[in-house]
């Protein structure tokens, strides 16, 4: 169903219109769908009546005029859930729309191993870590081990990166020592728990200690479901990525960040996808595998 | 073949039907899993039988009762077993020193010793002669009563679901994890009410890695609620409650794992705790705990688990979210094999192992859902007797939530059709935040719908024999038993420093707790284990008291 044409298809030749509606069927209807659960009864029919009502209402201030439920559902004698179908009026207006552009171009594992190999000259070292409480090392583990994620290898697999994976609830002195120890280029750590904030206080924890270690701080890599990638400034980190960041995307970053990229490249042009075509043994084998 | 319809609801914790055989496995090479599951065990349950843990002490003073903490909350169970520690050692284990003195001081109680020697006021010796004897029999009675508490919660399990009914499998297991146990209350009194047959009370995250059990009610915790003896008792309380009205037992789970598992497992059994989380590996792969500490706690908890009639819900799913489903199908069976020789040396009967494992194939792998069939039904098939677990899909969860209600839908009919004890509800909203009410009120009405639309299924399930079920069935089953011939050979301690679980290299000797592990010395006495490893005596009878550890049970 994602693989239908947009409604743009009419205008072909014309401009993508800057003000758009929600689609359903027709262009320009601003059909939408919502579901959610209220505090209130559903048992008898006069309780069903006012519980719609209630749904109803609250899609007319969320701007659902008109709006019709669909599904209504008490769930035990205090709750009802509803699935709740309307026309919203709001326009969205693309001219006025944000997006945080990524800083360093997509590059695939043989690139990164080129451009560490000829712009670091060793290999690249990682030490990971779920730092504080936090024993959830599924995100460490989806980017660092060579299993990856979403059918992207882990840096593990990266020939160029050497990965020290120090594990769950490591405390913020043992990562220093051990990141010194080991040499790290870069610290990743992950955070998923988010009770009172940990994620944050944790992360800004690191950071300090960091810097309190001395002038050859690592480059901070912090990334979990939660994290705005804009906070980077405010944690104390040099990178934040969010929910859904691809082992590919932290190799690429790192590399860019970490390996000063190869002169003729550089040189070459303006095109980032053209970048890697003086690496003659690594022409970019694709952007964004396939899941 | 049996007919798969009656659903009378038995007393036993096995699966409450027959188990069909749908698959031509080779039985010699089923025999030949065992056999070698057996030789890289027996090397671990020796060390385990001549060592003993911190925890494993602890948790034989907390069976004699101690309970309490002190002022800064470091129970007294732990005061006491170090300062006997400080003074002359764990060698001997903490009963004989810790009940001599116990006489020797004329106190009232554990609890009046624990401050005495918390305060530096007791010196402690090995005592020998008539003064051990007597230190011998006094804990041995302290033991055979805490003994009898469990067999006593027990019992009145037996008596509730006497009283309200056992509920049919599979069982659904749904998780509260509010972090105050005074909201997961009715929380879980509320699943309970919408079709849960299980409630898991998800541990705050940082637990595992504690060296002490947290005392009281508690309120707040991270992504979970401690596991403390006080939150036991007033959930399974709860619950209680609400099997009565519901006329269903509802059984209560939380994790005998981490640091202090022998002890939990004991506050578990004192508590009427129905199912609890133990791994033979778990701690090790994915807490970074020592594996030597892991295997001797795992031991002893699994002997309580055993005489409290305890399901214990082994970790295999884990393996899957780090590893790929495919290509580690076979090291999921590997792990049960062991977990199902640990267990049973440990005394735990087939009814009682809930040996887990998922549906986490990515779907867009080709023929996915058959090769889900195909490793359900090949464990079904090796376990015939075991409540297993079967665990929903996470990794491939997405923020689709309406493609994640279908895949929770599949991994539903999945488990019917293989008759899988005891179904964990997959959540839409896996992975974007934890469940919304509704979405539990989803879940449940997916795996109702499921239950009621095909229960029956699995009576008119048959692969065709060497077809592609069939066939992938037999090829794990053939990687499982060339991973454990590997195992058998270079050691059960260097596969898993290898990383042969999770993909996660864990070294014997790295680790947490690898302090916490004493060798025993001549004339070791642990009362509780006397009593758990000789069952055919009464619990408190003299003859438990004064066996001597080297007894084979």
């Amino acid at each position: 169903m994602s693989d239908q044409p947009q409604s743009g298809q009419q205008q072909s030749g014309q401009q993508q219109p800057q003000i758009v509606r929600p689609y359903g069927d027709t262009t320009g209807d601003g059909r939408v769908q919502v579901s959610f659960t209220l505090p209130v009864p559903f048992g008898s029919s006069s309780e069903r009546a006012r519980a719609e009502g209630a749904a109803l209402q609250l899609a007319a201030k969320m701007g659902l005029e008109p709006a019709m439920v669909v599904h209504a559902k008490g769930m035990g004698p205090a709750f009802t859930f509803f699935i709740v179908y309307g026309r919203v009026a709001h326009l969205v207006d693309l001219s006025q729309v944000v997006v945080a552009e990524r800083e360093f171009p997509l590059l695939s594992p043989a690139e990164v191993n080129l451009r560490i190999r000829s712009g670091l000259g060793r290999k690249l070292v990682v030490v990971g870590a779920c730092i504080g409480t936090d024993a959830h090392t599924v995100g460490i583990d989806a980017i660092l081990n060579v299993k990856g994620h979403a059918g992207e290898k882990g840096l593990e697999y990266y020939r160029e990166i050497r990965v020290v994976n120090l594990g769950s609830q490591v405390e913020v002195e043992r990562l220093v020592e051990r990141s010194r120890a080991e040499g790290a280029d870069a610290v990743l750590v992950s955070q998923v728990v988010t009770q009172r904030d940990a994620h944050i206080i944790n992360v800004r924890q690191m950071s300090a200690a960091f810097d309190a270690a001395g002038p050859d701080r690592p480059l901070l890599v912090a990334g979990g479901p939660r994290y705005d990638p804009a906070s980077a400034g405010s944690l104390g980190v040099d990178k934040v990525f969010g929910k859904g960041t691809t082992p590919g995307e932290v190799a690429s970053y790192l590399a860019y960040s970490l390996a000063p990229a190869p002169p003729p490249a550089e040189d070459n042009g303006s095109a980032p996808g053209a970048a890697a075509g003086s690496g003659a043994e690594s022409q970019p084998e694709r952007i964004g595998t396939s899941a | 073949m049996e007919a798969a319809s009656s659903p009378a609801a038995h007393a036993t914790t096995g699966p409450d039907r027959p188990v069909t055989r749908r698959l031509s496995l080779d039985p010699a090479l089923v025999r030949e899993a065992r056999e070698l599951a057996r030789r890289a065990g027996r090397p671990i349950v020796d060390m385990a039988r001549t060592h003993t843990t911190v925890s494993v002490e602890r948790a034989v003073l907390r069976l004699a009762g101690l309970q309490g903490a002190d002022p800064d909350g470091m129970p007294w169970v732990n005061r006491l077993a170090d300062a006997v520690r400080d003074s002359v050692g764990l060698e001997h284990g903490v009963a004989l020193p810790a009940w001599d003195a116990l006489r020797a001081g004329s106190y009232p109680d554990l609890g009046a010793l624990a401050r005495d020697a918390a305060a530096g006021k007791v010196s402690f010796r090995i005592p020998g002669g008539a003064d051990a004897h007597a230190a011998r029999a006094a804990a041995g009675a302290a033991l055979g009563q805490g003994i009898a508490r469990i067999d006593a919660q027990r019992a009145a399990r037996d008596q509730m679901i006497a009283q309200t009914s056992q509920p049919r499998m599979p069982w659904i297991y749904l998780i509260v994890a509010t972090g105050d146990i005074y909201e997961d209350i009715p929380q879980a009194q509320a699943a309970a009410r919408e079709g849960a047959d299980i409630i898991a009370v998800i541990r705050s995250t940082g637990q595992s890695l504690l060296d002490y059990v947290p005392e009281g009610a508690t309120r707040e915790g991270f992504a979970g609620t401690y596991a403390t003896q006080e939150n036991f008792r007033l959930m399974r309380a709860a619950l209680d409650e609400t099997s009565r009205e519901l006329g269903r037992y509802v059984r209560l789970t939380n994790y005998a794992s981490g640091l202090c598992m022998p002890e939990i497992a004991s506050l578990a059994g004192l508590e009427r705790l129905d199912m609890m989380l133990n791994d033979c590996m778990y701690g090790i792969i994915f807490r970074d705990i020592n594996p030597r500490r892991t295997f001797i706690d795992q031991r002893f908890s699994r002997q309580i688990h055993a005489r409290a009639g305890i399901i214990i819900n082994t970790g295999e799913d884990n393996y899957l979210t780090t590893a790929d489903a495919v290509d580690a199908a076979h090291t999921v069976v590997v792990s049960q094999l062991m977990n199902e020789f640990f267990g049973k040396e440990a005394g735990l009967a087939d009814g009682q192992l809930g040996l887990g494992h998922a549906f986490e194939i990515n779907p867009a792998v080709p023929d996915s859902f058959l090769l889900e069939l195909a490793h359900a039904q090949l464990i079904r098939e090796l376990f015939p007797d075991a409540p297993l677990k079967y665990m929903p899909p996470t990794k491939h969860m997405t923020g689709n939530v309406f493609a994640g209600y279908l895949l929770d839908a599949f991994f539903n009919l999945a488990g019917v059709m293989t008759d899988q004890s005891i179904l964990l509800i997959g959540m839409m909203t896996e992975g974007i935040h934890t469940p919304f009410l509704a979405d539990r009120d989803l879940a449940l009405e997916n795996v109702r719908y499921v239950r009621d639309a095909a229960g029956r299924l699995g009576e008119s399930f048959q692969p065709v024999p060497g077809g592609f079920i069939d066939q992938r069935a037999s090829q794990v089953l053939a990687e499982a038993v060339a991973l454990l011939r590997k195992i058998t050979d270079e050691g059960l301690l260097t596969a898993i420093a290898d990383g042969t679980f999770g993909i996660t290299k864990r070294p014997a000797d790295g680790g947490r707790g690898l302090d916490g592990v004493i060798e025993q010395a001549d004339g070791y006495f642990n009362p509780a284990r006397n009593i758990l490893e000789n069952p055919e005596s009464a619990a408190g009878s003299p003859a438990a008291e004064l066996s001597e550890i080297g007894a084979s049970s």
